[in-house]
């Protein structure tokens, strides 16, 4: 019988003292981290893996008879389980360990050369991030294939019947973030991957933004590939996963060609391991790997739905404190948001804002976000994106409304 | 008329009159504001400095032997850090330009308490009005 693991009573005082950063003074001031969408933090227990694992079994995997190759194996190997029932994917070798969600992507579009043939079609949504764009249409170039861009609105919402209207036969994949990393829009992906369906067509999911508030079931959503960074949810950077669906996996060509992946190698001819190897050429990031399965470990102790829940708290209060400074602009307004919060002040640049704020200990993105075209559709160059954690509160926030608003004196 | 490392050193002087950073920043602000602008009809592509994260324009020509900067950018900040350069080499001789040295940054400490994209648009300005200085020398020769 399985174990659950132990919930902790949410308490953000007591999950703070997990984070050895928060205690971080910057010119003086408390560091206030609000770039979560960027990168997460990472509580001592992720960090004490990463410490044990140099200090006590760090070896190559897979290939060693010894003892600590042998004892890193195992932990790399649960590391996997641990990501795999997370996500709850059937099967372990489903889950392909990668170096983040560019590096999934990059696979799986590089797989889809072999598949696509000119005058196909492949979808995009106007919300992605450019390593959501930028492999596809190399995708594109390299066989003919021809990108199409599902349109979205005013408040960050994708047009579901325009998305429709662009399905057809022609369709042969369609890629949709979980989560707008810009906007903090949560798509309809179980829709959108219904759709795509029906006209037999594959879906991959980028659920970079997603997964560190909502606990995707790639089953339950039926999705063909689903993309995540360690990094985002409380793990080291470096390290992701890919799903794949096994029929998928299978069908799809090595994306490098080295160690572990093959089978047997002649110079007339080398076969390739079977999935995940098939994959996983080289030493992988084996130290990552494992910190990735303590970060999720960590992370569902807590609750990802308790943590949404107290993340949308956060937003909601944010929301409505910035919406009582005048000038403001919030760019997504989805029904359905994450909490992050994208917005300029008339008159002013967002590089302007977010350098007097760092002066005042406060972390947040400004620039496009890896997202010009969202940029383009809101006929900006830029905005300031605070995005919240489960690690920061309403005092914090407090601040960080002080702050702009000194900035935006400043700058006036 | 004062030569670059008169200015420079006057520069450093000022800036050394700061409690903190915020006071800094209002005063790189307040520098932005009496930037020499550029004429609207200079604000072209080929005009823009790579490698800025804001847009920055700067546009040189001579005045005798001397040369002379405009410039502008949609950030505040930004403004205020050209306006500082463009005091130091602004209607000087091409060649001193060029033989000058950037130090003062340093002194002043603007580099290190700019954000890495920021010091890399900082080095591209730089980098700019030399190559603007190196140009307008051959001219001259």
């Amino acid at each position: 019988m399985k174990v659950a693991a132990e919930k902790i009573p949410f308490n953000v005082e007591e999950i703070r003292k997990d984070f050895p950063i928060l205690k971080r003074k910057i010119n003086g001031f408390p560091l206030v981290y609000f770039d979560n969408a960027a990168t997460s933090q990472t509580p001592r227990q992720v960090i004490d893996t990463i410490v044990d694992y140099y200090s006590n079994y760090n070896a190559n995997i897979h290939r060693g008879v010894h003892t600590l190759s042998q004892e890193a194996t195992d932990k790399y190997e649960t590391a996997r389980k641990k990501i795999q029932t997370h996500f709850n994917a059937g099967k372990p070798h489903e889950i392909i360990f990668t170096s983040g969600t560019t590096h999934g992507i990059n696979l799986v579009a590089s797989g889809f050369a072999s598949i696509l043939q000119k005058g196909d079609e492949i979808l995009v949504s106007a919300l992605e991030h450019h390593s959501n764009i930028v492999p596809w249409q190399m995708l594109c170039e390299k066989t003919g294939a021809v990108l199409k861009v599902i349109p979205m609105d005013q408040n960050g919402e994708l047009l579901l019947d325009e998305y429709e209207k662009l399905l057809s036969k022609k369709t042969k994949i369609v890629m949709v973030n979980h989560v707008s990393n810009t906007l903090g829009t949560v798509n309809p992906i179980k829709k959108i991957i219904d759709k795509a369906h029906s006209f037999g067509a594959a879906v991959l999911i980028d659920g970079a933004q997603a997964a560190p508030h909502i606990k995707a079931d790639v089953q339950a959503l039926d999705v063909d590939f689903y993309v995540a960074s360690a990094h985002k949810m409380c793990g080291p950077t470096g390290v992701g996963m890919l799903y794949g669906k096994e029929e998928w996996l299978k069908k799809l060509p090595p994306y490098q060609g080295g160690g572990e992946m093959i089978a047997t190698v002649t110079f007339k001819k080398t076969t390739y391991a079977d999935l995940p190897h098939k994959f996983e050429a080289g030493t992988p990031n084996i130290c990552g790997g494992i910190a990735f399965g303590a970060a999720l470990d960590y992370m569902n102790a807590i609750g990802i739905d308790e943590i949404a829940k107290y993340e949308h708290q956060l937003l909601e209060y944010a929301t409505k404190k910035l919406l009582e400074i005048e000038g403001i602009k919030i760019y997504g307004t989805a029904k359905d948001k994450t909490a992050v919060i994208s917005f300029n002040i008339d008159g002013i640049h967002p590089y302007d804002i977010g350098t007097i704020i760092d002066k005042l200990g406060i972390a947040v993105r400004t620039g496009h976000h890896c997202t010009q075209p969202i940029m383009d559709y809101f006929k900006i160059t830029g905005t300031i994106r605070a995005s919240f954690s489960f690690y920061n509160t309403t005092q914090e926030i407090d601040l960080f409304i002080a702050a702009v608003k000194r900035a935006k004196t400043m700058l006036e | 008329m004062s030569n670059i490392k008169e200015i420079q050193e006057e520069i450093v002087k000022e800036f050394s009159m700061f409690d903190d950073w915020m006071e800094r920043y209002e005063y790189m602000i307040e520098l932005g504001k009496s930037l020499p602008l550029i004429d609207e009809k200079y604000k072209i592509e080929e005009n823009l400095i790579k490698g800025c994260q804001s847009k920055v324009w700067v546009h040189a020509e001579l005045q005798g032997d001397k040369l002379l900067f405009t410039a502008d950018s949609d950030a505040i900040i930004t403004k205020g850090i050209v306006a500082i350069l463009i005091r130091v080499f602004s209607n000087q001789h091409p060649t001193q330009i060029l033989e000058s040295d950037t130090q003062f940054i340093d002194e002043i400490g603007l580099k290190e308490h700019l954000s890495p994209t920021r010091a890399n648009g900082l080095v591209s300005m730089i980098k700019q009005l030399k190559m603007y200085a190196l140009a307008y020398q051959t001219q001259l020769n």
